[in-house]
């Protein structure tokens, strides 16, 4: 019997492959900051902080690292795939490094030589760029960060979550990954992308997608079946939150959030009552922040003795 | 003598925070040397993305020696007590002294050493550094009381001459290490010396240019050098020299070329989003034209500056082409369809929506035009320059770039065809937005940007939401200074309290045409002025029964004009029962602060304004300035002087007159043939010499009462006869608007007044003399009034 051929893996290829700069990317933060490299939370949402390693994670006193691509879902940016760089879905790379280390900047462009970014053959700059989310009760203070005068990364650190304050405070880079990849590809349209090494587009992926799903965001979705979602989630939200159990609660705020922007693009809610379902949402997602907050306190506090949520 | 470096080094500051951080290291530094009385006048700030540094040099090795008095135990205290007291400052009893029952000890506190002082300076000021929005970070930020600083502090350098300073800053390395370039540098590197050229030459070994100034230099001269290089001229831009100095270390100046094809997009769109989004600077050719290219400032000396420059040439590229598609897409849609959806903005909850406040604006500035002698417009092109003036705020480049309100609306007028005056018109209708802006000149701008301002300044009045104190949310003071610069620069001879009255009955107008339309309509909704109290019961009034029945008699109100409908009257009459006082008084207060800076006396203003409210701006400050070239001459000094005196007589002696004291020839020559006769306030005889009647009765009481039953002495002749003669010269050259006539007028009662003083005894014994050089005095006061009041001139 002979032995399995053994398998050893290719060296990546970031500039010529978005996949490979993603695994590169994972290979980097798992690797150099002992990150735990989730996969993307299962529901749509409009950006990578919606996801639970962000959002919730940045609560309490433990230390937590992580890396992960989310999926990110913008109705209103849909083109039909018609535009070179907008798209209704596509990909962000998340890192939280809670507390934020010391040497986040220098791990951040580390990461950055990495995929292929020379930082004295490109200009790299860190332009003010401050971040606050009313949906999130939160905020927090950092930079854009520019290559060559675009942005490739927001970088920031937490303050408050919740409504909280951020103890210890989080560092969270949030990647811009297509146009970082078109970037370094060297590519004037995000269909033309190389998804790999082996000849796939990133068009043969997702063009379809983004017609199809900008035609139903604008036009098709059903909107009477949009609000009853609506109106579902936000029951469910609080249904959960009264069982005691707000990670479920979060999702619901969540669905309500993206439920929103649906509604948002197919054009039926009024400037007037725009106002109104934001709060509703906001008021949402505070609530299942502050009651997980809330819930893990005593398990905190047992753990990290005179560390108070407030 | 000691030199000290301070080098706080951080994640990197803001660029609009660094100047202030500067400011902000100085005083915190100062303060704490001041505490110590040491004196710090040899102090250099410089600042980078990454650090702020502080060196000051001769500094004393020590704090002078300084005396300190310790209190004691009280007088009479018992011996253990004063002993003890004394043991603890190793005294004797003789040194104690006394003073209100207690004894008192001088001790000479031993100067402080310099290392010592500074020491505390720097955890002090690290502690107490303010900066707009700071953080906390790292381990320490789990708990909330961690230091807090504008980024992550990383490290600090503390020499004193050669030696490092020790100090504690809780988690912050203090050392003699600093760091160069991000990129062109690496690993620590010592600095030896507290010593200004050493710091600065070690660092610039490491591709950073600590001193903000000089970089702002390089990035200054090296982007108009790339231009000139290019044969282009750079368009000067200081704020973003200052923006890209704050941003840098290592300043590079890079000039790129985009597709010429964008310049068919307007220049102005061009340069804000290359300034704006990318902090670009842009080029001119030598035609002064916008040219494709653009300037962008690295913070390396790039391995191959032609990447760099691709790479931000393509951002601006996805810009532009974003800028170009909201050009192409805002002229599908002509001005007018666009002005439509004004309707469903709302300019203010009490006074509607911006569709409202268009039609008030386009009523006034086509009424502005149809007075010929105030502004030369046709009056139908000023309407309908006002109804399209704001049409392009709801439009998309305007949504991505408001500051390009007004310009756009003017470029897509011309695109549409329209006249190039009404193009001109919205163009500049905002204008003049700040002090260094121009005012327009051209009619139909003049006559849309003061009937906007002038709407504005009126309706909050009118909705009790004047600017008090700091407080003005509406920017009122902005728009009032622009209404006084279009009056004063273009010469319009109009009258505040006229115009903001028609402002308001404008308004009142425009609420009953919405009234008419929700009647017809069906729709109720609130009349927008009846939020004001005094103006309600009068629309009730109108609203309810006039308005109901013209809609019997025509249903139609889209095209109507102000002054063909019956009940223009009707909203004139409600919108003069509201006090423009209040306004006119808040256009005095602005005008006092534009006029300061050009030198004018606030009180020479008071006292032309106090004659009776002049409100005719050209024609105040005209007055204002021959009063004030008057008042500083040697004359103006004195005539001043025998005023006050004068009038403090009179009022000494509660000097009322007879009812006729009006100066008999003043009186005869307002009567040839001026039928406007100066309002001089309600204090003023002659304010009733408006009834002909009235008039003639003072007139003939003044001639009984100018004949004396004496011989006056010789002064006193004459400065009668000095007043026969300058009372009416000057009334008439302030009649005329000849106002430096009337000042040289005045200029000739100085002698005679100043030798009646001299000269005559005004309290004579003899009560007829008394009264009659009192009247005398009064009409030398009345005369002098006439021109100005000079009770309100300082000095």
């Amino acid at each position: 019997m002979s032995a399995a051929p053994l398998f050893t893996p290719p060296p990546r290829d970031p500039a010529r492959s978005f996949q490979d700069m993603i695994l590169t990317l994972h290979d980097f933060w798992s690797a150099e900051a002992g990150c735990v490299i989730l996969q993307p939370y299962d529901m749509r949402m409009g950006a990578g902080t919606f996801h639970t390693a962000t959002t919730l994670r940045a609560l309490g006193p433990e230390p937590w690292n992580a890396a992960f691509v989310q999926p990110c879902r913008r109705p209103t940016d849909g083109r039909y795939g018609e535009n070179p760089n907008r798209l209704q879905h596509y990909y962000q790379y998340q890192v939280i490094l809670k507390p934020s280390p010391s040497d986040i900047q220098e791990l951040y462009l580390k990461s950055l030589a990495a995929i292929g970014i020379d930082p004295l053959a490109h200009d790299i700059r860190f332009v003010e760029d401050d971040w606050e989310s009313p949906t999130l009760g939160a905020w927090g203070l950092g930079w854009e960060v520019w290559c060559d005068g675009m942005e490739v990364t927001q970088f920031t650190y937490f303050q408050q979550m919740g409504g909280f304050d951020c103890k210890p405070v989080a560092g969270e880079l949030t990647y811009g990954l297509e146009r970082l990849a078109m970037y370094i590809q060297g590519v004037d349209n995000v269909y033309d992308l190389a998804f790999n090494s082996s000849g796939v587009s990133y068009g043969e992926v997702f063009l379809e997608n983004e017609k199809q799903m900008s035609k139903w965001n604008f036009e098709v979705a059903n909107t009477d079946a949009l609000f009853d979602l609506f109106a579902k989630a936000e029951a469910e939200c609080r249904n959960a939150l009264s069982a005691g159990v707000p990670i479920a609660a979060y999702e619901q705020a969540v669905e309500a959030s993206h439920v929103f922007n649906l509604l948002q693009a197919r054009g039926v809610i009024s400037v007037q009552e725009r106002a109104s379902y934001m709060g509703r949402v906001r008021d949402l997602a505070r609530s299942s922040c502050e009651a997980y907050a809330e819930k893990m306190s005593p398990e905190w506090q047992a753990k990290y003795p005179g560390w108070s949520l407030v | 003598m000691a030199d000290f470096l301070l080098e706080l080094r951080c994640e990197e500051i803001p660029a609009r925070m660094q100047a202030g951080a500067r400011a902000e290291l100085e005083k915190l530094f100062r303060k704490q040397m001041d505490a110590d009385g040491i004196s710090s006048e040899d102090l250099t700030i410089w600042s980078t993305p990454r650090r702020l540094a502080l060196i000051a040099r001769g500094l004393p090795s020590e704090t002078d020696a300084t005396s300190v008095e310790v209190k004691g135990p009280r007088v009479g205290a018992p011996d253990q007590a004063i002993n003890g007291f004394l043991g603890r400052y190793l005294a004797n009893r003789e040194e104690l002294e006394e003073r209100n029952g207690v004894y008192f000890l001088k001790r000479l506190a031993a100067g402080r050493p310099i290392s010592r002082v500074l020491q505390e300076a720097v955890e002090t000021l690290v502690r107490e550094f303010s900066w707009p929005k700071s953080m906390r970070w790292g381990e320490a930020s789990i708990s909330t009381d961690s230091l807090r600083w504008v980024r992550p502090l990383s490290g600090i350098v503390a020499l004193l001459d050669g030696d490092v300073l020790e100090c504690d800053v809780p988690g912050i390395p203090v050392g003699r290490e600093t760091y160069g370039h991000r990129f062109h540098s690496s690993g620590p590197i010592a600095l030896h010396h507290a010593n200004k050229a050493h710091y600065l030459s070690i660092l610039a070994a490491e591709k950073v240019i600590v001193d903000h100034e000089k970089r702002a230099a390089i990035i200054r001269e090296g982007a108009a050098k790339a231009a000139a290089d290019a044969g282009l001229t750079l368009v000067a831009d200081e704020g973003l020299v200052i923006e890209n100095a704050g941003l840098t270390e290592w300043p590079v100046p890079l000039l790129g070329r985009f597709d010429e094809a964008f310049l068919d997009v307007p220049p102005e769109v061009i340069q804000l989003t290359a300034r704006v989004n990318q902090k670009y600077f842009v080029c001119e050719d030598a035609q002064g034209q916008l040219a494709n290219a653009f300037v962008c400032t690295a913070n390396i000396d790039p391995l191959d500056p032609a990447v760099v420059v691709d790479g931000n040439r393509k951002v601006l590229a996805a810009r532009l082409s974003d800028a170009r598609f909201f050009w192409e897409q805002d002229q599908k849609t002509p001005l007018a369809e666009h002005a439509k959806k004004l309707a469903r903005i709302t300019f203010h909850e009490k006074l509607g929506t911006v569709a409202d406040k268009v039609e008030r604006v386009a009523i006034m500035a086509r009424s502005l035009c149809e007075e010929e002698d105030i502004l030369a417009g046709d009056p139908a092109l000023a309407e309908q320059a006002a109804r399209l003036a704001k049409a392009d705020l709801v439009t998309e480049m305007v949504g991505e770039f408001p500051e390009l309100q007004g310009l756009m609306g003017g470029y897509y007028a011309a695109k549409e065809g329209l006249p190039a005056e009404v193009a001109e018109a919205i163009r500049d209708h905002y204008k003049p937005v700040g002090q260094g802006d121009d005012a327009p000149k051209a009619p139909l701008a003049v006559a849309v940007s003061l009937a906007d301002k002038l709407d504005t300044i009126a309706c909050f009045f009118a909705i009790d939401e004047a600017p008090t104190g700091s407080k003005d949310p509406f920017a009122l003071r902005r728009a009032a200074l622009g209404v006084i610069r279009l009056i004063l620069e273009n010469d319009l001879r109009v009258s505040l309290k006229g115009m903001i009255t028609c402002a308001w009955s404008y308004a009142v107008f425009v609420d009953i045409v919405n009234e008419i339309r929700r009647l017809q309509s069906g729709t109720t909704g609130p009349m927008l002025l009846s939020h004001v109290g005094h103006l309600k019961p009068h629309l009730g009034f109108a609203a309810k029964s006039d308005l109901v029945s013209y809609r019997q008699v025509d249903g139609k109100v889209d095209n109507w004009s102000f002054s063909a409908m019956p009940w223009h009257q009707i909203a004139t009459s409600i919108a003069t029962t509201i006090d423009p006082a209040p306004v006119v008084a808040f256009f005095l207060d602005r005008l006092k602060v534009q006029q300061r800076e050009a030198g004018v006396r606030h009180d020479l203003i008071d006292a032309v304004f106090s004659l009776g409210g002049e409100d005719d701006l050209v024609r105040l400050l005209a007055r204002v300035h021959a009063l004030q070239a008057f008042v500083t001459t040697e004359d103006g000094t004195n005539l001043l002087a025998g005023y006050k005196r004068a009038a403090n007589i009179l009022k000494k002696e509660g000097y009322e007159g007879p009812a006729g004291t009006p100066d008999p020839q003043v009186l005869a020559s307002l009567k040839e043939g001026n039928d406007t006769i100066p309002d001089t306030g309600e204090e003023d005889p002659l304010a009733m010499v408006d009834d002909p009647d009235v008039g003639d009765i003072l007139a003939e009481e003044a001639r009984d009462n100018s004949a004396l039953s004496y011989t006056p002495e010789e002064a006193e002749k004459a400065l009668i006869d000095a007043l026969d003669a300058a009372a009416p010269r000057a009334a008439a050259a302030v009649e005329a608007e000849k106002f430096a006539d009337a000042m040289a007028a005045l200029a000739t009662l100085r002698a005679p007044i100043d030798r009646f003083f001299e000269e005559v005894t005004v309290n004579d014994a003899q009560a007829e003399k008394r009264a009659a050089r009192l009247a005398l005095l009064a009409r030398f006061r009345d005369a002098v009034h006439r021109v100005a009041d000079f009770s309100r001139i300082e000095g």
